[in-house]
C-alpha cells in the first residue's frame, strides 16, 4: 500500500466517484446523504470542483437533475444512499426513461457481505431499478468502478438517452483500487448505437417529400436530445420544403411557435389545425417521436391516407404502434442532414398551396379559443399573460401535470428548444419544482418559472426549502382552482359528474407557506391584478409561490374524446353539457 | 360493447399468433438473464421455452433460446427489445431463417408393471430413448429431439403410468457452415 501511495491513480473508491464525475465535466450533482454513502459525501466535502446541491427528498433529487439535463444537454447526476433513498428514485428514473432524459444515479449500498442479509436500510436495488433504467450495475470490486462509472455515462448519454444506475456497496466506497480515466474499451462490445441513416432509405423519403400534395412534419423530443444542429436543420427543413409541422408535448421549441409554417401541438389536447392536417395528409415525416397513444387516438383511424416516413433512433419504436412506410433508423440530426442535401439537390418545393387553404380553414376555427373574464382569472388567461410578460426574456418553463400542463403547452410559445421542461410520458405529477430547482441551479441567471397545480405542487412542495437554501429564485406559478383538474375534467365527461376524491379540500395558505420556507408568497384573485402580480414576481429575486385563483371548473379543450379519431376533436364552442355528453357517449376505454 | 371509460378506444387486433425460435447472444454478466425474462413479464409477451447457458467461457458469452408466440407485430417488437438491451450482443429469429435445428431433451419417468411396462419399453425402443434409471416398477428415459416428437412420446407414455417430465427447453442452431 506504501509503495503505491504516490501513485495518484490509486485511491478510494469514493474518490474515484468525485474523480469520475469531474472527468465526465459535471459541475453540480443532486443529493441526499445517508449511511451508505457516508464515504462519498466525505470525498465531496474534500473538494470544490464538484457542487452538492441537498434535497429535501430523493425524488427531488433525481427531478432537479432531469431539469438540468433537460435544459443543459448535459446528464444530470443524482447521488443517494441505499434503501428508501434508492425506491424514492425509482419514480424520476422512471420519468427519466420515457422521456429519453440522460441521467446518472450513484447510489449507495449495504456493504457486499451483508448484501442479501435483509441487513439496515438495505433493498435489491438493481433488482428494483432493472425495468426503469436503460441500463444498471451492481459494482462488487473497487477495480471495476471506474471502468463501470465511464460506461454509465456513455450509455446515459449515446443512443437513446435515459437514466442509469451504479449501485456502490459501503465496502467498495472505502476499498483502494486503481482509477483510470475514460476510454473507450469501457464500453460494452455490445452496445453499439446507430447514427448514421440508411441511404436508400433517405433516398425513398425524399422522393415521397417531394411528390407530397399534402405533407405535414410531426417532430418530437428526439430532435432536442440530438442537439442543437438537429433543431437547427429541422428549421431548415420546414423552410427548404414549406412543410407545416406540429409537434408532440416533448418537442416543443424544436420549431418556433412564431414561426409560420407551426400548428400549434397535436394530440388529445392539441389544436384542431394540427390533428386535422396529420388525419388528412399524404406524406407524414415523423422525426423523432414514438407515435404515443396520446399522439394516436384511435389507432386503426390514425391518419388512414398517408405513407409514413419514421426517424429514430431506437429500432424498437419503430412499427410499435403504428405501421410505417419508410422506417429510417439513426440519429435524427445527422438523417435530417442527409435528407436536406438528397432534397436540396434532386427536388424542389412541391407546390402545397391548396393545402395551406385547407389548413387555414381549419385553423379558422379557433380552436384554442376561451371566453375572457372581467371577474374571474381564466386559466388560459393567466397563461396568455405570463407569456407575454416573459416574452423577450432569458425564460425556462417547467411543469407539474394536468390541465396547467396541458394550457401552458397550449398558449406558452416556445421559440428555442430545451426551455420547456414537462414530465410526457410518466406524467409524474410534483415533477414541476424539483425540475425548476435543477434548471435554476443549470441556469443562475434566468428566469425559472415552474407553471403548476394547486394538487401537482403540494406532491414536491419541500423542496422550496432547497431553493431557499442555494438561493434559487424560481418562481411556482399555481394556477389554483381547487381541484385535481384533469382528474375531474374525466370524472365529468367519463363517470357521471361523480367528483370522487378530485376536490382539493383543506388547501394551504400558499402565501403563508412560502414566507414559511423563507421565500415570497403572492396571491391574486381578479384580472386586472394579474399582470401587475406577474411583475411582481418576475422581479422578487427569491422563490416566489404564486398563488393564482382561477375559474375553478373551466375545462381544458380542444380534446379527442372516446373511440374517436383526429378528425373528430371536440372544440370549445362545442363543449356544452349536450354534445359533450354526446361526444363521449358509447366509446370508452384505456386511460 | 363492454367497456371502461376512457378517451381512447381500445382495440381489439385479430392478427393471428405465430410461435418463434429467438437465439440470443449475451454477455455473461450478472443479472442478464433476469434483465431478459423481465422484458417479457414487464411488456406482456409469452414465453413457452428457455434455454440459457455459458457458451464460450473466455469471450463470457452466453446463449439464450427463447421460444415464444405472439402476433407479427408483436414478435417483431420482441426482437428490437432485446436487441437494444446493453448487453446484448445478436438476436436471430431461428424461424424466420427457415434453416434452423431445434432440440430438446426430456427424462420422462414411467411407474408399471407388466403389460404396461413392456409396453412403454417398446415405445422408448421406437423413440429412440434411451433407459437411465430402472428400478423393477420403475423407468427414467432419455429423449431428445423437437418439441412434437417429446410431446407425442409424453402423451403414448401418459396412459402406461407416467409419473413426471424433466425438459430442458428448446435449443437451436442454424443449418450450414455459418455461425450466428
Amino acid at each position: 500500500m506504501s509503495d503505491k501511495s504516490h501513485d495518484p491513480n490509486q485511491m478510494t473508491g469514493a474518490a474515484m466517484i468525485v474523480r469520475a464525475l469531474i472527468d465526465h465535466g459535471v459541475t453540480d450533482i443532486f443529493g441526499y446523504p445517508g449511511g451508505a454513502v457516508l464515504p462519498i459525501y466525505d470525498e465531496i466535502f474534500q473538494q470544490s470542483e464538484v457542487q452538492h446541491i441537498l434535497v429535501r427528498h430523493e425524488q427531488g433529487a433525481g427531478h432537479a437533475a432531469e431539469g438540468y439535463a433537460r435544459s443543459t444537454g448535459k446528464p444530470g447526476v443524482a447521488l443517494v444512499t441505499s434503501g428508501p433513498g434508492a425506491t424514492n428514485m425509482v419514480t424520476p428514473l422512471t420519468d427519466a426513461l420515457m422521456d429519453s432524459i440522460p441521467l446518472v444515479c450513484i447510489s449507495g449500498q449495504v456493504p457486499t457481505h451483508l448484501i442479501g442479509n435483509d441487513a439496515f436500510q438495505e433493498c435489491d436495488t438493481v433488482g428494483i431499478t432493472r425495468p426503469c433504467t436503460k441500463h444498471n450495475w451492481l459494482v462488487r470490486d473497487v477495480n471495476d468502478l471506474a471502468k463501470v462509472l465511464h460506461e454509465a455515462f456513455y450509455v446515459a448519454t449515446t443512443g437513446r438517452p435515459g437514466p442509469v444506475l451504479v449501485d456502490v456497496p459501503k465496502d467498495v466506497q472505502f476499498a483502494t483500487g486503481t482509477y483510470h480515466p475514460p476510454r473507450k474499451s469501457d464500453v460494452h462490445r455490445s452496445y453499439a448505437p446507430r447514427v448514421k441513416g440508411d441511404a436508400t432509405q433517405i433516398r425513398k423519403a425524399v422522393s415521397l417529400l417531394a411528390n407530397a400534395k399534402r405533407p405535414v412534419i410531426y417532430s418530437g423530443g428526439g430532435v432536442i436530445n440530438s442537439g442543437p444542429e438537429a433543431t437547427k436543420l429541422l428549421r431548415e427543413l420546414v423552410e427548404v420544403t414549406g412543410f407545416p409541422i406540429t409537434s408532440t408535448l416533448m418537442g416543443l421549441g424544436a420549431y418556433p411557435a412564431s414561426g409560420k409554417n407551426w400548428l400549434g401541438m397535436l394530440g388529445m389536447h392539441g389544436t384542431y389545425e394540427a390533428n386535422m392536417t396529420m388525419h388528412d395528409c399524404d406524406v407524414m415525416l415523423c422525426v423523432g417521436a414514438r407515435f404515443d397513444d396520446r399522439i394516436t387516438g384511435r389507432v386503426d383511424a390514425f391518419s388512414p391516407g398517408s405513407k409514413k416516413i419514421h426517424i429514430d433512433i431506437d429500432p424498437s419504436s419503430i412499427n410499435k404502434n403504428i405501421r410505417v412506410d419508410v422506417p429510417i433508423i439513426g440519429d435524427c440530426g445527422n438523417i435530417l442532414g442527409d435528407i436536406l442535401q438528397v432534397f436540396k439537390a434532386e427536388a424542389k418545393k412541391p407546390d402545397i398551396k391548396a393545402w395551406w387553404q385547407q389548413i387555414a380553414q381549419w385553423r379558422a376555427r379557433n380552436s384554442l379559443y376561451y371566453k375572457k373574464s372581467n371577474d374571474i382569472i381564466l386559466p388560459q388567461h393567466a397563461i396568455q399573460s405570463l407569456f407575454e410578460a416573459t416574452r423577450g426574456r432569458d425564460t425556462y418553463i417547467t411543469t407539474e401535470v394536468g390541465q396547467h400542463q396541458m394550457w401552458a403547452a397550449q398558449f406558452f410559445g416556445f421559440e428555442e428548444p430545451h426551455r420547456w421542461m414537462t414530465s410526457g410520458g410518466l406524467g409524474t405529477m410534483g415533477y414541476g419544482l424539483p425540475a425548476a430547482v435543477g434548471v435554476q441551479v443549470a441556469h443562475p441567471d434566468s428566469l425559472v418559472i415552474d407553471i403548476a397545480g394547486d394538487a401537482s405542487v403540494q406532491m414536491t412542495m419541500q423542496e422550496m426549502s432547497t431553493a431557499v437554501q442555494y438561493e434559487l429564485p424560481i418562481k411556482i406559478f399555481i394556477l389554483n382552482n381547487q381541484y385535481m383538474g384533469m382528474v375531474r375534467q374525466w370524472q365529468q365527461l367519463l363517470h357521471g359528474n361523480r367528483l370522487s376524491h378530485s376536490y382539493s379540500e383543506a388547501l394551504p395558505d400558499f402565501v403563508k407557506l412560502a414566507e414559511a420556507y423563507g421565500g415570497v408568497g403572492i396571491q391574486v384573485h381578479k384580472p386586472s391584478d394579474l399582470d401587475g402580480a406577474i411583475q411582481e414576481m418576475i422581479s422578487v429575486k427569491r422563490p416566489v409561490l404564486f398563488d393564482c385563483r382561477v375559474a375553478a371548473l373551466e375545462n381544458c379543450f380542444p380534446m379527442i374524446p372516446s373511440g374517436k379519431a383526429h378528425n373528430e376533436m371536440l372544440l370549445p364552442e362545442q363543449a356544452n353539457d349536450e354534445a359533450t355528453a354526446k361526444a363521449f357517449a358509447g366509446g370508452k376505454a384505456l386511460v | 360493447m363492454n367497456q371502461p371509460a376512457s378517451a381512447y378506444f381500445i382495440e381489439e387486433r385479430h392478427d393471428p399468433n405465430e410461435t418463434h425460435t429467438l437465439s440470443v447472444l449475451v454477455q455473461n454478466e450478472p443479472g442478464v438473464l433476469a434483465r431478459v425474462i423481465g422484458l417479457f413479464s414487464g411488456r406482456g409477451y409469452n414465453i413457452e421455452s428457455l434455454t440459457v447457458s455459458e457458451t464460450e467461457a473466455q469471450k463470457h458469452l452466453s446463449r439464450i433460446t427463447i421460444v415464444t408466440t405472439g402476433t407479427p407485430m408483436v414478435i417483431e417488437q420482441i426482437k428490437h427489445q432485446l436487441d437494444r438491451m446493453i448487453p446484448v450482443y445478436r438476436v436471430v429469429d431461428m424461424t424466420q431463417t427457415k434453416r434452423s435445428i431445434e432440440r430438446e431433451l426430456a427424462m420422462v419417468k414411467v411407474r408399471g408393471q407388466g403389460e404396461h411396462r413392456v409396453e412403454a419399453l417398446r415405445l422408448a425402443d421406437a423413440f429412440r430413448a434411451r433407459v437411465i434409471d430402472a428400478t423393477t416398477e420403475s423407468f427414467v428415459f432419455e429423449i431428445t429431439g423437437n418439441t412434437d416428437k417429446i410431446n407425442q412420446f409424453i402423451d403414448l407414455m401418459r396412459p402406461l403410468g407416467l409419473v413426471e417430465v424433466s425438459r430442458t427447453g428448446v435449443a437451436a442452431i442454424g443449418r450450414g457452415p455459418e455461425g450466428m
